[in-house]
């Protein structure tokens, strides 16, 4: 016993606090980043945002937290109740999971498995899982709808987002996540991604059925979509799902596209400031542009979310990927 | 690479999914437990505007969503093929490239005709 203890002690120790501090970082970064969003878009609307509970309304995302857990919760009649309660749990978990492979600085993450990409790509496809046994266990209409609608919505841009990242990988040569953020990106390189960015920002949006693209809720029109029988803490959980997942999407367009922990424009000086707090720089940057967007533009209609996606950008980024990889051949820059 | 080491590189992604399931039961069993339970009929029926509900909600539905399905899988199975050959283009060189623009040309084939028979028009 002393002997294991001797061998794999201190490792499991470590492996088990870096664990929670994962959980404990994504669930705190996503209390306030409901906090953000409320006070950025009342900025954006010349209004307050939340501002009575606590100083500046800071304790605002516990008062929320706690109001959800202590109410009651609703399991429709009609519903199916086994896959009615999984899949809240099933969004929620996935959200958490991807963190595993993320690495926030060089030397710091959890798993760093050598097909981090696809463990991140294959984990975020699984997200449409717990919308459409949402929206198939509810039992309700309105659920039902949001759920396909969802689900088209979240396949028709993971196609874009696999060529995109398809164009990162030939630049990289490498399925690792680590190997990708430090891989050796010319200016002219740089330049022709560039393009591939702004889709992704898009496409970002889309996947995590945010504004502009939030016909899976459309308040509007099917009152909330797939989460409309939800309450109470089965409703958080899809809550803190699309939020870990809109800050898991920032972070993969970070380290993707924006050179994760490595200051910024390759400017030696500033590597003074540790790597971990240049990613939460540029991951909270992309967070903001998500709440910008979704304060800016009105919702897209169906038909046109599906144009864009279909009609736009596959052909672009399939274009894109021979464009990228012809010229990285012939410039003979390919790693 | 030896596989035990291979292994011990997912066993902490293993470990984390087992962390992220046990959060998502405990707080849906913790909310059961704290919040008070008060369940009658007309609150656990199917949310419709008021009315009760007129009658199931797994009816039919629009031939399209199947339709993004399965072209969403023809065009998924294509990307997991450009993986490999994205990362390993530097070794096959030139030959690898033009056997991929061959392949992709085909496809596109695939994609103009479904274009024009309109399986992407929502109208």
């Amino acid at each position: 016993m002393t002997e294991l203890w001797n061998q794999y002690g201190m490792d499991t120790v470590f492996m088990l606090a870096h664990m929670g501090a994962i959980v404990g970082a994504v669930l705190g970064a996503v209390a306030y980043y409901t906090y953000l969003e409320r006070k950025v878009m009342g900025a954006m609307q010349r209004r307050q945002g939340p501002m009575t509970v606590g100083p500046f309304g800071l304790l605002q995302p516990i008062a929320d937290g706690l109001k959800l857990l202590s109410k009651e919760t609703i399991i429709p009649s009609q519903a199916n109740r086994p896959v009615f309660l999984i899949a809240p749990m099933l969004t929620f978990a996935l959200a958490l999971i991807a963190w595993a492979v993320i690495p926030v600085s060089a030397k710091i993450v959890l798993a760093d498995i050598n097909v981090g990409i696809l463990f991140l790509f294959a984990i975020s496809s699984m997200g449409v899982y717990g919308v459409i046994m949402a929206g198939w266990a509810s039992n309700s209409k309105y659920a039902f709808l949001g759920a396909l609608r969802s689900a088209s919505q979240m396949v028709s841009y993971e196609v874009s987002m696999g060529l995109i990242i398809v164009t990162v990988l030939l630049c990289a040569g490498s399925l690792n996540l680590t190997e990708i953020v430090v891989a050796d990106r010319p200016f002219w390189v740089q330049v022709m991604l560039f393009p591939m960015f702004i889709v992704f920002l898009v496409s970002i949006l889309a996947e995590t059925n945010r504004a502009p693209f939030d016909l899976p809720e459309g308040e509007s029109e099917i009152t909330g979509g797939f989460m409309v029988e939800y309450s109470a803490m089965t409703f958080a959980l899809f809550f803190l799902g699309e939020y870990a997942n809109m800050i898991l999407m920032s972070a993969m367009t970070v380290i993707l596209f924006l050179g994760g922990w490595l200051p910024p424009f390759g400017i030696e000086a500033l590597a003074i400031v540790p790597g971990v707090l240049w990613f939460v720089a540029k991951t909270v940057l992309i967070m903001f542009f998500f709440v910008w967007a979704r304060a800016t533009f009105p919702r897209y209609r169906y038909d046109q979310l599906m144009r864009l996606g279909w009609k736009v950008f596959l052909p672009f980024t399939l274009i894109w990927v021979l464009v990228v990889s012809g010229s990285l051949l012939a410039f003979d820059a390919l790693p | 690479m030896a596989p035990s080491e291979f292994l011990a590189e997912y066993l902490p992604i293993l470990i984390f999914m087992g962390i992220a399931a046990f959060i998502a039961v405990a707080a849906i069993v913790l909310s059961l437990l704290v919040g008070k339970q008060n369940p009658d009929s007309e609150k656990l029926s199917a949310y419709e505007c008021g009315f009760d509900a007129f009658d199931d909600a797994r009816s039919k539905f629009d031939v399209r969503y199947y339709l993004v399905a399965i072209l969403f899988i023809i065009f998924d199975l294509e990307i997991a093929f450009l993986f490999p050959w994205a990362v390993s283009l530097g070794e096959i060189g030139l030959l690898g490239f033009w056997s991929m623009v061959s392949f992709l040309g085909i496809l596109t084939v695939g994609f103009i005709y479904e274009w024009k028979k309109g399986a992407l028009e929502w109208e």
